[in-house]
C-alpha cells in the first residue's frame, strides 16, 4: 500500500493512493457537501457540490471522481465554492417543485439539510414551477418527479447493487426525468424486485414508500451500507 | 494490394477520364439550390452535342463558394485550358454550358476564380474538394490516393509517424486546439493492446458545415488520415461518429468504406504488411453534447450519451475502457498531406503557434458565403471583408461570432486580429471547429446571446445541475432583459450566474455555454444596459 | 424616542404564521413595549399606514389583491420581511401553478370538481381576481431579510424580531433558524 500525504483547509492528510479527496476529507473530518454521492456505488460526479479548489490548478475539481495526490494544496470552503454552492442548490430548488410543507421527507432530506448547509434562506432565481407528475403504481413505493434532483443513486444502487437496473434516466436538459423499465408505470416494470435499496438511497422525498405521509419518512441508510459491504465484512445477519 | 497495383489503379482511371471534365457540384449546398437536376441537363446536352467522347459530367464535392451555387466548373484533363466557372448555375443555362465549348456564349453568370474569396485560400485539407467524385475510390487513388499510407507503412516504424506529426504542429481542429502529436504519442505510449481511433464528426455548431463538406468531398481522406492514425498509435478499429442529420456524408462514407475494403485498402493486412485496420461508422441520433469526448464514447458503446468526469481521458481509458485516439474530421483530414509533404512543409505554414490552415465556413451577413480554407494567421478582416465581401448593409460589420455555442462575438474593432487559437481566446472567443457568422449593425446583441443560450439550454444532457438548470436560467433572464423587463440586478445576476455556470459545470458544454453571453457583455455591454428599467420600489 | 412602527400583512397563506406569531405568547407584552403594531389582519386597521418601520410579510401573491397590498406596503415600509415558506418560496398555494394559469384551476376547483350549480366566482371588487403565477414576494417587490419555515415556530421569530429590532444584519444561519418546511 502506498501512502499519499496532501493538505485539506490546513490540515496535513496522509491516506492510500488511489482515495477520492472526499474520501480522504472524511477521513481528517472535514466534510464536503454533496448530493449524488453515494458509499458504495460508483461515483458520477453530477452535483457539482464537492466541488474543491485545489493549489496549482485554475478547476475547481469533484472531489468525489479526484484522486488525491502526493502534497496536494487543497481548500474546500472558499468564499467562491460557498457562493457557487448556494447558487447550485438556489438552482435546484428553483428547478423543480420543492414544497417541503407537505413532503415525506421534511426534516429528514438532504437537498433541505443542504439548503440549511448553505445558508440559502431563499432563491435568487425565479422558480420554474414544472408540471412534472406522480406515479404511484408500484405497491409498496412512489415517485414523485417533482421532488427529484437527477443525482441517479436510485440508478446506481439499483444497477450497481441490486443488479436489476429498474431506473434510467430519459430526454434531456431541462426535460430531463428518470424512469422505471422502459419508460413504464413502476408498477408493471417486471425487473423491479421490490427491494427498496432506491428508496434508501434518494436523498429527497421523490422516492417515497407509500402510506407515509408528511415528514414521516424516515431513511435507514445502514441498511444500504450493510449490503455493500456484508460480503468483505462477513456480515451475514443483521 | 501492393503498390504496384495501387498505382495501376491509378494509372487507370487516368486514362479513363475524358479530356474535358464538367464538374457539377454535388454536395449538400449546391445539392439544396438545385445541382442535381443541373446535372441531368448537363449530361442530357453532352449527348445531346454528341461530345459523349471527349467530355463527361461528373459530380464532385464541395467548390466552396457555397453561397452562389449551384456551381459548375469545366476543366480540360490536360490542363492546357483554364477552367472555367459558372455560378448560380439553373437547368435552363446547362445546355449552353455544354454548347459552350463548341464555342459560343454560356448564359450562367462567369465566377472568378482569381476573385478574393478563392486567392486567398490555402486548401490542404479541401484540396480534393470539388476536383474529384467523392464517391469513386478511384478518382481519390488518381490524385494521388492511399499512397502516404502506404508509405507509412513500409518506410516509417509508428514513432515516426507520430514525430512526424508532432514536427509539423497540428493541433485539434475540433475546437479545443490540443497538439495532435501529443494526442497521438500519449495513446502510443499505452501499453499495447486494443486501441481504438474515433474519427469525430459530429458537427454541431450552428452555422458550421466543414466537417460535413470534408467528408461529403473528400472521404477516403479522412479514411486514410485514420489509417495513418491507427498505425502510428497501434490500433486496429476506427469508428466514425457522425450525426444523423447529415445522410449525404454518411451516405458518401459507407460508400467510401466498403470501396477502401474492396481494393484492400482497409481490412487485414493493408498493403500486404501486418497491419489490419478497419472502420466502422457510428450515426449519432444528434445530440449536440455528443460531440463531446467522454458522451460520444458512451454513445458508440451504445449507452446514454453523457459526459463523464475526466481524468481518466480517453487517451488512457476511452472506448470499452481501451486506449482511444479521438481527433476530428478536419484533423485527420490533414494528415494524408502532412505525410506527403513533410512535417517541415505544414509547420512552414501559419503562425509560430497555430500552424497550417484552418477551415471555416463564412456564414452570416457577409456578402461571400461558403468555405474557405487559410492559413492560421490570416486576419479576420482579411476574411470578412476581402474574401467575404463584407456585408451589404450600412453601417459595416458589427461582429464575427467564432466557435459557435462555445464562442463569442469578435466586435469590428478587433478584425485585425490574425486567425489562430491564442489570439481568439484572448479576445473571449474561441477558434472552435471553424463556424464564422458575421453580423450587420441591425443585430442585436442580447438577441444573440439569447440564441446560443436557447441552443444550450437544449443540448444540455442534464447531468449536471449548473449546465441543465443554470441554462435555462441565464436563458429566462436575457428574454427578461430584451422583453425590457429586467433592472440593473438581473444584470449582474446574469454575470455571475455565467461564471458559476462555467467554473462549475461537468463538460465542455456547460463550461463554455456562458461565452456568447459574457464575450457580449464585453464589448457590447451597453446594448443591455440600454435595455435595463429601473428597479421598482425601494430597496 | 418614537416607537419601531411594526406592520403584518396577510397574503395568499394559510395564517399559520401568524398563529405562530401569537404563539409568542407573553413575549408578545415585550415587544408591545418596544413596537407599535400599525397594520396587521390581528388589529383592525383599515389602510396600510406610511412611514412603517419593519414589515413581516405572510403568504405568497396569489391574486391582484395581495399584488396591490404588497406594493404598498413595499412603497411604505423600511425593511420588508418575507415571514414564512409562502412568502419565500410561494409554497403551497404554488402548487397550482404547474398547471399552467389560473383558467384550469379554476375549471377544475370550480367545474370539474363542484357538486351542483358549478360555476366559476365572479364578483368585481369583492372576488379578486387570481393571479395567473402564484408568485414569492422577493420575485415582484425587493425584500431586505427572509425568514423561512412552515410556519416558522415561534422561537424563531422572536429571536429574529430580536435581531431586527437590535437593528443587526437579518441573515440567518443554522437549522434552527433557517429549515424550510
Amino acid at each position: 500500500m502506498s501512502v499519499r500525504t496532501l493538505r485539506i483547509n490546513g490540515i496535513d492528510v496522509a491516506v492510500e493512493s488511489g482515495t477520492s479527496i472526499l474520501a480522504a476529507a472524511k477521513q481528517a473530518g472535514i466534510t464536503i457537501p454533496t448530493l449524488c454521492h453515494l458509499d458504495g456505488v460508483s461515483d458520477v460526479g453530477a452535483c457539482r457540490l464537492c466541488l474543491v479548489e485545489i493549489q496549482g490548478s485554475n478547476k475547481l475539481l469533484p472531489a468525489c471522481v479526484t484522486e488525491v495526490a502526493e502534497g496536494m494544496d487543497i481548500q474546500t470552503e472558499t468564499p467562491k465554492l460557498q457562493e457557487y454552492r448556494r447558487m447550485t442548490v438556489e438552482l435546484l430548488f428553483s428547478e423543480g417543485n420543492h414544497v417541503c410543507a407537505v413532503c415525506v421527507a421534511n426534516g429528514n432530506c438532504e437537498l433541505q439539510d443542504m439548503a440549511i448547509a448553505v445558508g440559502m434562506d431563499h432563491t435568487r432565481f425565479p422558480y420554474r414551477f414544472p408540471d412534472r407528475d406522480l406515479d404511484v403504481s408500484h405497491p409498496q413505493f412512489g415517485i414523485d418527479h417533482n421532488r427529484c434532483i437527477f443525482c441517479t443513486r436510485c440508478m446506481r444502487v439499483c444497477d450497481e447493487i441490486e443488479g436489476a437496473h429498474v431506473w434510467d434516466v430519459a430526454q434531456r436538459g431541462a426535460a430531463v426525468r428518470m424512469i422505471t423499465g422502459l419508460n413504464q408505470p413502476w408498477g408493471e416494470v417486471e425487473a423491479c424486485t421490490s427491494c427498496g435499496k432506491c428508496v434508501e438511497a434518494c436523498p429527497t422525498g421523490a422516492i417515497f414508500r407509500q402510506g407515509s405521509t408528511v415528514a414521516e419518512m424516515q431513511r435507514d441508510r445502514s441498511t444500504l451500507e450493510f449490503l455493500v459491504t456484508a460480503r468483505e465484512k462477513k456480515e451475514w445477519t443483521r | 494490394m501492393d503498390l504496384a497495383e495501387l498505382l495501376a489503379i491509378r494509372q487507370k482511371e487516368r486514362d479513363r477520364q475524358k479530356s474535358t471534365r464538367i464538374h457539377c457540384c454535388t454536395a449538400a449546398g449546391c445539392l439544396s439550390s438545385g445541382s442535381a437536376a443541373v446535372k441531368a441537363q448537363l449530361e442530357a446536352a453532352v449527348d445531346a452535342e454528341g461530345l459523349g467522347a471527349s467530355t463527361e459530367v461528373c459530380s464532385v464535392g464541395c467548390m466552396r463558394f457555397c453561397g452562389r451555387g449551384p456551381l459548375v466548373e469545366v476543366v480540360s484533363r490536360e490542363g492546357d485550358r483554364e477552367p472555367i466557372l459558372y455560378e448560380q448555375v439553373t437547368t435552363a443555362d446547362a445546355a449552353s454550358i455544354v454548347k459552350a465549348l463548341k464555342g459560343g456564349e454560356a448564359t450562367a453568370p462567369l465566377g472568378d476564380r482569381n476573385h478574393p474569396f478563392f486567392a486567398r485560400q490555402f486548401p490542404i485539407v479541401l484540396e480534393n474538394s470539388g476536383k474529384i467524385d467523392p464517391e469513386r475510390i478511384e478518382e481519390y487513388i488518381a490524385v494521388g490516393g492511399y499512397q502516404q499510407l502506404y508509405r507509412v507503412l513500409y518506410e516509417y516504424d509508428p514513432a515516426e509517424v507520430v514525430d512526424e506529426i508532432t514536427r509539423s504542429g497540428l493541433r485539434g481542429r475540433g475546437g479545443g486546439g490540443y497538439p495532435t502529436g501529443l494526442k497521438w504519442a500519449t495513446v502510443a505510449k499505452m501499453p499495447a493492446g486494443q486501441k481504438y481511433v474515433i474519427c469525430n464528426a459530429d458537427e454541431g455548431d450552428p452555422g458550421a458545415f466543414m466537417d460535413r463538406s470534408v467528408l461529403e468531398s473528400d472521404p477516403h481522406r479522412v479514411l486514410e488520415g485514420m489509417a495513418i492514425a491507427g498505425y502510428a498509435i497501434g490500433a486496429n478499429h476506427g469508428f466514425i461518429y457522425v450525426r444523423a442529420e447529415y445522410p449525404l456524408a454518411i451516405r458518401h462514407l459507407q460508400k467510401a468504406i466498403q470501396q477502401a475494403k474492396r481494393y484492400s485498402l482497409l481490412g487485414s493486412q493493408i498493403f500486404g504488411s501486418p497491419f489490419d485496420f478497419k472502420i466502422d461508422i457510428r450515426v449519432g441520433a444528434g445530440a449536440f453534447v455528443c460531440g463531446e469526448e467522454t458522451a460520444l464514447i458512451a454513445s458508440v458503446e451504445g449507452r446514454r450519451g453523457n459526459p463523464r468526469p475526466r481524468p481518466p481521458y480517453p487517451a488512457e481509458s476511452g472506448l470499452w475502457g481501451c486506449p482511444t485516439l479521438i481527433n476530428n474530421v478536419e484533423t485527420l483530414a490533414n494528415i494524408p498531406a502532412i505525410i506527403r509533404e513533410g512535417a517541415e512543409w505544414y509547420a512552414k505554414i501559419g503562425t509560430e503557434k497555430s500552424k497550417g490552415t484552418k477551415v471555416f465556413a463564412l456564414t452570416g451577413k457577409v456578402r461571400n458565403t461558403g468555405l474557405i480554407e487559410v492559413p492560421m494567421g490570416t486576419t479576420l478582416r482579411q476574411i470578412v471583408e476581402e474574401m467575404g465581401g463584407g456585408v451589404a448593409t450600412a453601417g459595416g460589420v458589427k461582429a464575427v461570432q467564432t466557435g459557435g455555442p462555445s464562442g463569442g462575438c469578435i466586435p469590428a474593432s478587433a478584425l485585425d486580429t490574425s486567425v489562430d487559437y491564442e489570439s481568439l481566446t484572448q479576445l473571449g472567443s474561441i477558434m472552435g471547429s471553424g463556424g464564422m457568422i458575421v453580423m450587420d449593425n441591425e443585430t442585436n446583441m442580447v438577441d444573440v446571446a439569447r440564441f446560443y443560450m436557447e441552443f444550450c439550454r437544449g443540448e444540455s444532457c442534464g447531468k449536471c445541475i449548473p449546465c441543465r438548470a443554470g441554462t435555462v436560467q441565464l436563458y429566462q433572464m436575457l428574454t427578461k432583459i430584451l422583453n425590457r423587463e429586467a433592472s440593473e440586478g438581473d444584470l449582474e445576476r446574469l454575470e455571475a450566474l455565467c461564471y458559476m455556470v462555467r467554473d462549475t459545470s461537468l463538460c465542455g458544454l456547460g463550461m463554455t455555454a456562458p461565452n456568447p453571453v459574457l464575450s457580449t457583455l464585453r464589448y457590447f455591454r451597453q446594448e443591455y444596459e440600454e435595455l435595463l428599467q429601473p428597479a421598482t420600489g425601494k430597496r | 424616542m418614537d416607537k419601531i412602527k411594526l406592520a403584518t400583512i396577510w397574503l395568499g397563506g394559510c395564517s399559520g404564521c401568524h398563529m405562530s406569531f401569537l404563539d409568542l405568547d407573553e413575549w408578545l407584552f415585550d415587544l408591545a413595549a418596544q413596537v407599535d403594531l400599525v397594520f396587521s389582519p390581528i388589529a383592525d386597521i383599515k389602510t396600510y399606514p406610511e412611514g412603517v418601520d419593519i414589515c413581516l410579510v405572510e403568504g405568497s401573491i396569489a391574486n391582484e389583491d395581495n399584488l396591490e397590498l404588497v406594493r404598498q406596503a413595499r412603497a411604505r415600509t423600511k425593511v420588508l420581511i418575507s415571514f414564512g415558506d409562502c412568502a419565500v418560496t410561494a409554497n403551497v398555494p404554488a402548487m397550482r401553478n404547474p398547471l399552467g394559469s389560473a383558467k384550469p384551476v379554476l375549471e377544475r376547483c370550480y367545474l370539474e370538481l363542484g357538486d351542483v350549480q358549478t360555476q366559476i366566482p365572479h364578483e368585481p371588487g369583492i372576488v379578486p381576481p387570481l393571479l395567473d403565477r402564484v408568485r414569492p414576494v422577493h420575485e415582484l417587490v425587493p425584500v431586505d431579510a427572509y425568514l423561512p419555515g412552515c410556519p416558522p415556530p415561534a422561537d424563531r421569530i422572536r429571536t429574529f424580531l430580536e435581531m431586527a429590532l437590535r437593528g443587526e444584519p437579518l441573515h440567518l444561519k443554522g437549522r434552527e433558524m433557517l429549515k424550510f418546511g
